[in-house]
């Protein structure tokens, strides 16, 4: 069947079973390669994508539920070009190892900072408890919010490059 | 995908065959003056000199360096980038010495058909082995370049130097080296001595550059081999057995072959997997076919709850590890204890993935292997074609950190591969796949005895373990996990005790680092593999380091001294002198006050007994009412030798305590007698942000003009045995058997204090 998604602002067509996992979608038939394919249980954050501004495990959600929706990979962050503050950020900090794990924690932070830039440490902790990195960037990482949040602030945006 | 990743590109051999140009008659050794001061070198052989780093196995500088008619440089390592950063490293090294900017190199990793073979990246050797060759072959390339320049110029070569990418005289002359580099033959054997670059000197090296990686990995680039989309490829996936020796009675295959978008469904012998259009396709069939599958198993696990008993009662070989053939004397008091490590898991956080193309009787495999050229040779086996059939070309994939699926996830595409000539195939591993399937990091047992005299010094040390190989890697056949399930089944290479100075199962267990009177270690070399098992980061290290600083922390208390003045005291080494004061220092040892529920823990060990150099204080936060533990705050110092991108050693150190920290005080291995139980991340959990510590500091102790030393593993050992130190201090009891979960905390605060 056919289903419309709106990703990073934009109508796209899909071909696929409704039951298909919106990770699958994104990543086969729309080619983006910021969700990654972790655990397909929802038990990693791999898979994290924004979803009307919620952080979602995309392997879970099939894309039957979908339409109508407005879908945010890393991708819709910026690009190398022109990065995003929470990409800005992540490169300024050199917040990776294999990176595997990134880009979906990239998403549930960029989630967390739009509803509040000024998020606090013990803040953005818990929002990445679903999250898991087996390179031990873990410091890195919480540096790279913490830098994002005040690049957003200093922006007045919330977030997009 | 680059030209270079494309089957039928630019090779090794027509890459060689490019040259033809003047060979220069130069010698290298009589011109250099200066050289590094390298790591203990292997053995050398009696017809061949020995070269510096992995230019010893491939010793002609344009298999490391190719500079075109352009000038345009490309680097070539066998080493694979794992996340380590050698991506960003070695180029360092060649730009550095033919002094270009970071940015004018390009760098070619691993792969059969173009790049030397270094064997495995593993070891923490990347920077010792490829760092080296590179940097050196370089500085040698340099002065040829030089060389040249002044046959051309007419001048005396003294008065030239290279700069920026040119050759620049006293005179003001001036030369790019696209304008000598077409008269330099660089198929010549390395020297043995290179002019390198005073530290002082350096402009790429020695400073924190940003890796290459991370702007594509962080927008959505193509980074991983998860990520390649070649035209017409197809989506694979295996059916696993439920347990490592059954045997596949029926499964309903002609139910599964109609299933929308399924092209094949493939069984030989026990071995099920399927072809499919889509992804979301294939999950499914692959879903369908398990559910229909009908196998014998058998019971052949140990007892988990009797681990350490079990480990011990296996057959074993002994060999003698250490044994300086001096009896003990004036022994008056002695710590005796026994230590326990769990079976551990790679634990990637995206499962193992391939690609495989068979076109033309050549089957391509990008993988993210740790070794291409062993991968290809069992590939190979596997496929019963010869070794120029199979082309290995490292792609990225998720953090390994060891031998994980990843060279099974290549055997299972290339398997898949010969069912759709022409058309790619992508296997991807399920979790509960790469969890249940992965060669684990094995359980072991070691038991130590340290005597103190009666000056309340370290005068006698024994020390056994109990342990498998950790190494079960690729190749032969055997090392691949589907080969077992074929009809025509290949067999595990069978294990064999192996003692060499870099240590395996017995990894650091040689205590080299303190200077003791008796020492003697055996290790009792377990053959049988009852839970499969390989190399995870740092093999022995991880658990001997965890049960000898545990021990020299436990003797510490029986001499009534400073942990950290009682390692001093016993320490030789100056650059171990160092890495300790820089840790304690900067810890605030001295000045630490204790609190409730607090405890403060230290530890050292030179990885491998002559890799890098670590100590570790840290302090640890114990909850008395739940048992859990928390690493509040850590302080390392450590020696790398000479510094090529000070980020990347911090950010390996930050990696590697957060991992064992991880490993220390989360994680075990489950199974039953039948079956791997530990099959997702909530029946094998890991470290989350939660138990993530306040702060991680790293002093990098400068070593100008050392050798490299490596980094990636030095923190595993070290970093387990401060928590534990941190522990005792913080409960009075020490726990022996890990991981050292809350309910062990809680038993052994529930326990009568020792005599």
């Amino acid at each position: 069947m056919s289903i419309t998604l709106n990703v990073n602002g934009q109508d796209q067509t899909v071909n696929a079973d409704p039951d298909t996992p919106l990770l699958y979608a994104l990543r086969n038939d729309l080619e983006l390669n910021g969700p990654k394919f972790g655990c397909g249980l929802g038990q990693c954050g791999a898979c994290t994508v924004i979803v009307d501004g919620k952080p979602i495990f995309s392997c879970l959600t099939p894309i039957a539920v979908l339409e109508g929706k407005k879908i945010r990979t890393v991708e819709g962050l910026g690009t190398v070009e022109k990065p995003g503050p929470m990409q800005q950020a992540f490169i300024e900090e050199q917040a990776a190892q294999c990176g595997y794990c990134i880009p979906g924690m990239m998403m549930r932070a960029q989630a967390l900072l739009e509803k509040n830039p000024a998020a606090t440490e013990t803040q953005i902790r818990t929002a990445l408890e679903p999250n898991l990195c087996r390179c031990g960037t873990h410091m890195r990482i919480l540096r790279a919010v913490k830098r994002a949040g005040e690049l957003m602030q200093q922006a007045g945006t919330g977030g997009n490059a | 995908m680059d030209d270079f990743k494309k089957p039928g590109g630019i090779t090794r051999r027509n890459l060689l065959a490019g040259g033809g140009a003047l060979v220069v008659s130069f010698s290298l050794t009589q011109a250099f003056g200066q050289s590094e001061n390298p790591p203990p070198p292997p053995p050398p052989t009696a017809d061949k000199p020995t070269l510096p780093g992995a230019l010893n196995d491939d010793p002609f500088l344009d298999s490391w360096i190719k500079i075109d008619g352009k000038g345009a440089i490309t680097v070539f390592t066998g080493k694979a980038e794992l996340g380590q950063g050698i991506k960003t490293s070695i180029p360092q090294c060649a730009a550095e010495e033919l002094d270009v900017p970071f940015d004018a190199i390009k760098l070619i990793t691993a792969d059969t058909f173009v790049t030397p073979n270094e064997g495995f990246t593993a070891g923490s050797m990347s920077m010792l082995n490829s760092g080296t060759a590179v940097r050196n072959a370089a500085a040698q390339i340099r002065e040829l370049l030089i060389a040249q320049a002044a046959v051309k110029l007419g001048v005396d070569p003294a008065t030239l130097h290279a700069e920026d990418g040119h050759i620049v005289g006293a005179k003001g002359e001036k030369l790019a080296y696209a304008d000598v580099v077409g008269n330099i033959q660089l198929h010549v054997n390395a020297q043995p001595v290179s002019k390198l670059k005073a530290t002082k000197d350096f402009k790429v090296m020695g400073k924190a550059q940003p890796r290459v990686d991370i702007p594509g990995k962080v927008t959505g680039g193509q980074a991983f081999v998860q990520d390649m989309r070649p035209e017409g490829m197809l989506h694979g996936r295996v059916v696993r057995p439920p347990s490592y020796h059954a045997t596949l009675i029926d499964a309903d295959i002609a139910t599964v072959e109609k299933m929308p978008g399924v092209v094949k469904v493939v069984r030989d012998g026990s071995y099920l997997g399927i072809i499919a259009e889509q992804e979301w396709q294939a999950v499914k069939a692959m879903r369908a076919l398990a559910r229909s599958a009908k196998w014998n198993e058998k019971a052949t696990l140990p007892d988990i709850n009797h681990l350490p008993e079990t480990l011990k009662s296996l057959a074993v070989q002994d060999g003698v590890v250490a044994d300086n053939k001096t009896p003990a004397v004036g022994v008056v008091k002695t710590v005796d204890a026994t230590f326990t490590r769990p079976y551990q898991m790679h634990g990637s956080i995206g499962p193992s993935c391939a690609v495989g193309h068979l076109v033309d009787g050549v089957t391509t495999v990008w993988t993210h292997t740790q070794g291409v050229y062993p991968d290809r040779d069992a590939i190979a086996q596997l496929l019963g074609v010869d070794k120029p059939k199979v082309r290995c070309i490292h792609t990225e994939g998720s953090g390994c950190y060891g031998h994980n699926g990843a060279d099974d996830a290549a055997g299972d595409a290339a398997l898949l591969a010969q069912q759709v000539p022409g058309k790619p195939v992508r296997v991807q591993f399920m979790r509960e796949q790469e969890h249940a399937w992965d060669p684990f990091g094995p359980g072991m047992v070691t038991h130590i005895k340290i005597g103190l005299n009666a000056e309340n010094k370290m005068a006698a040390w024994d020390y056994e373990l109990w342990s498998n190989s950790h190494g079960s890697r690729p190749g032969s056949a055997g090392a691949l996990v589907s080969s077992r399930y074929l009809s025509k089944p290949f067999p595990e290479d069978p294990q064999k005790l192996v003692i060499t100075p870099l240590g395996s199962g017995d990894r650091n267990a040689d205590p080299l680092g303190y200077d003791l009177p008796h020492k003697h270690v055996i290790w009792h070399f377990i053959k049988d593999q009852p839970v499969r098992q390989s190399s995870m980061r740092a093999l022995g290290a991880y658990c001997n380091v965890f049960s000898m600083e545990s021990a020299v922390g436990e003797a510490a208390i029986l001499a009534g001294a400073d942990q950290v003045e009682f390692r001093l005291s016993h320490v030789k080494d100056p650059r171990g002198i160092d890495v300790i004061n820089a840790a304690a220092k900067n810890f605030g040892w001295t000045d630490w006050k204790p609190a409730e529920g607090r405890g403060r823990g230290f530890a050292y060990a030179r990885y491998k007994n002559h890799a890098c150099y670590l100590a570790i204080a840290v302090e640890i936060e114990v909850d008395k009412n739940t048992g859990k533990v928390r690493l509040v705050r850590a302080n390392v110092g450590i020696d790398s030798g000479e510094i090529v991108n000070p980020d990347g050693i911090k950010n390996q150190t930050e990696g590697g305590i957060i991992q064992s920290m991880s490993w220390t005080l989360f994680e075990a291995v489950q199974f039953d007698r039948t079956r791997i139980t530990s099959v997702d991340w909530q029946t094998y959990p890991i470290a989350r942000f939660g138990s993530i510590p306040d702060s991680i500091d790293i002093e990098i102790v400068p070593r100008p003009g050392q050798g490299f030393l490596g980094t990636g593993e030095g923190a595993q050992g070290p970093t387990a045995a401060a928590i534990g130190n941190a522990i005792r201090d913080a409960i009075g009891k020490r726990l022996y058997d890990l991981p050292l979960t809350p309910d062990k905390v809680l038993a052994a605060m529930a326990a009568p204090a020792a005599a």
